[in-house]
């Protein structure tokens, strides 16, 4: 009996082991391919000589990229929008998220529930584009001229990330926001003084998710953003790709390196800022994830 | 005297200092909260304004973004086909849900798109169910099994990666990866593609041709890339509810004399059997709600592809420049459907709850 046990256990382990090695190796082959490919020499790209490990190693795709001015302009339009869209974003989620934790709210079921309904029930992409063929008059009367402003202000915004906030406010123990209102504290104070140091991990979490969201934002920006030099960088990646026979051209004979390499040399310049924050990011991963079963 | 027999609900009540009567402010106060309702209202608004106004900016960000484009809808009873404000041709009728879902001369073959993208859309979704929504089990099952913290972690850490990338990097890798080849110039197509034909999978014309052009892999690409992007990260509930079961459960089984199999069937399954249920459907809830922005982008300029990876949304944005009307009808039955499975799940998850659980 005891052997029998035993023997089951040591095939599950391995083939627990097998799988995962397998699987982990294939998330991460396409980002080391795209590595690769991106230093790689003309020929080896183009006929895809290349497996894992770069061939004719070049930087020319790079330097290439590098000294475009267009490059440089979606990177910094990126982190305009990631920066400013972050920190309004969380603007608002902190202080939508204290008022509906506070008990003596009026409406408060009313409230809670006009953010949880937009959950169930989206618009749409396209009742979302002709609203904002609307709105944006409104919106420029109002001195908000800027593409990149309306995008700041517009986007990026999700129920779920008030609710966590929420319930982290809530479990903030009422005799501390007690104590601090006897010694004369106001609602502002309470608030910055209390509530956010006491739910630093959420708030980090919550700014985790929209500083990543802003960063990869494509189809908004797209839509929004009339001019093509205020164009954020996921937006730049895609109109090389759909230009790619462009992209053959210049990339000539004389050159020695391939369209590809450009195109996989931009991806990787566009995740190399993800992949530098992401092992600080990682201790929030699990609850962001378990955010998903949290209760009205 | 005092009255001995004050109590909150008389209206006046003795004043021990002067000797008078005065009116019970207790009372007063609920007399006037059941008489004056809106009066109260107001009052505690703006005795406690600044709560109030911290609420303001999440209201204007929601009615403006998310409300708003529920209005548009609207635009779904409207016959004309240009981009016009929605009160100005309010409500002529359901002549456009009548054109997609019948398709009668002039829209038959628009009629006949809308379904494709309809069944499109289901089975993406369905799909997905069937393929996507194992893996992040299976995955917590076997992280459960790797004992090292480091090794587990790291594991752990590849399989996220994706999850944090764009929509956009995500599908120019898999475009770049499955790329056609030229035959012009001979060069070969893309490496995965090369790898599926090695492997006997695809015939090398197929790969030379773009599996992104051909409607019979659309599926599979959105599936498998699916799983590569999402599969990692969604096993960090799984893995949750798996260790938090008690070790003394396990080694309860192993006296009982259960193998590795027996000890999943009657000791796994069982404690993460809730989690299941909530995230299938979860999961359920939002088969409407394919990503648009994913198949878009494998799909877009792609017209043969179209077979397979039209669904409602991506369909509505492409007529969306000269039949409005139709495209909010389109985006409008997509989501009533959607909601009615959101609503039907979390029924059918209150009551399985209670009947699964316990």
């Amino acid at each position: 009996m005891k052997r029998k046990l035993e023997i089951s256990e040591l095939i599950f382990k391995i083939i627990s082991y097998v799988f995962l090695t397998v699987f982990a190796l294939l998330c991460l082959y396409p980002f080391l391919y795209a590595v690769s490919a991106a230093i790689s020499g003309r020929h080896a790209v183009e006929y895809s000589e290349i497996i894992l490990f770069p061939k004719d190693v070049q930087f020319d795709a790079f330097r290439y990229m590098f000294s475009s001015n267009e490059f440089w302009n979606a990177y910094s339009n990126t982190l305009f929008l990631t920066i400013y869209g972050t920190v309004w974003s969380l603007f608002v989620a902190i202080l939508g998220g204290y008022a509906l934790s506070k008990k003596r709210l009026l409406f408060r079921k009313f409230f809670n529930f006009f953010l949880v309904f937009t959950m169930w029930f989206a618009a749409g992409i396209v009742p979302q584009y002709l609203n904002y063929l609307a709105t944006k008059d409104v919106f420029n009367s109002m001195g908000i001229m800027d593409d990149k402003w309306l995008v700041v202000i517009a986007m990026g915004m999700a129920a779920m990330n008030i609710i966590l906030l929420r319930n982290a406010f809530e479990n903030v123990p009422s005799e501390i926001e007690e104590a601090a209102i006897v010694d004369g504290a106001s609602e502002m104070q309470v608030l910055s003084k209390v509530f956010i140091p006491m739910s630093k991990s959420t708030i980090a979490t919550v700014a985790l998710f929209f500083a990543i969201s802003r960063w990869n934002g494509y189809f908004w920006a797209r839509q929004m953003i009339s001019n093509a030099n205020e164009q954020p960088l996921q937006v730049f990646i895609r109109n090389k790709l759909e230009q790619y026979t462009d992209l053959e051209q210049l990339a000539t004979w004389t050159e020695n390196y391939a369209a590809d390499s450009v195109i996989f040399a931009l991806i990787v310049c566009s995740i190399i800022p993800i992949l530098i924050i992401y092992p600080f990011i990682q201790k929030y991963f699990a609850k962001g994830a378990n955010a998903g079963g949290v209760k009205e | 005297m005092i009255s001995m027999k004050s109590q909150a609900g008389d209206f006046l009540i003795l004043d021990k200092a002067t000797g008078t009567y005065r009116e019970n402010p207790e009372q007063v106060v609920r007399d006037d909260v059941e008489k004056h309702y809106w009066l109260h209202v107001g009052r505690t608004i703006l005795k406690d304004w600044r709560l109030y106004l911290m609420l303001v900016p999440t209201i204007l960000v929601f009615l403006f973004w998310r409300y708003l484009p529920m209005y548009e809808l609207l635009g779904s009873f409207k016959v004309d086909d240009s981009v016009k404000p929605v009160a100005d041709q309010f409500f002529k009728g359901f002549s456009n849900f009548k054109g997609l879902l019948v398709g009668s001369g002039t829209y038959a073959e628009l009629s006949s798109n809308f379904w494709r993208a309809l069944r499109n859309t289901f089975l993406l979704s369905f799909y997905g169910l069937c393929f996507g929504f194992p893996m992040p089990i299976i995955l917590a099952l076997f992280f459960n099994e790797i004992r090292s913290d480091i090794v587990r972690s790291t594991y752990q850490v590849f399989t996220y990666l994706p999850k944090f990338m764009s929509t956009v990097v995500m599908t120019s890798l898999v475009t770049m990866l499955i790329k056609q080849g030229a035959s012009a110039s001979n060069t070969p197509p893309g490496i995965i593609s090369q790898a599926l034909a090695g492997l006997g999978l695809i015939s090398q014309e197929v790969a030379q041709k773009g599996l992104l052009n051909n409607p019979q892999f659309f599926r599979a690409i959105y599936q498998i890339s699916g799983i590569w992007e999402t599969a990692g990260y969604d096993s960090i509930v799984f893995f949750a509810a798996i260790i938090a079961i008690s070790p003394t459960s396990y080694e309860a089984a192993q006296i009982d004399g259960a193998n590795k199999w027996a000890q999943m069937r009657y000791v796994v399954l069982p404690s993460i059997l809730s989690t299941i249920v909530i995230m299938l459907i979860t999961r359920i809830g939002s088969m409407l709600s394919i990503g648009y922005e994913k198949v878009l982008l494998l799909s877009e300029g792609r017209v043969a592809a179209y077979q397979t990876a039209e669904v409602v949304s991506t369909f509505s944005w492409r007529i969306k420049s000269n039949q409005s009307g139709l495209a909010s009808a389109a985006e409008m039955m997509n989501n009533v459907i959607g909601m009615l499975l959101v609503i039907g799940a979390n029924t059918i998850a209150r009551k399985a709850s209670n009947v699964s659980l316990y």
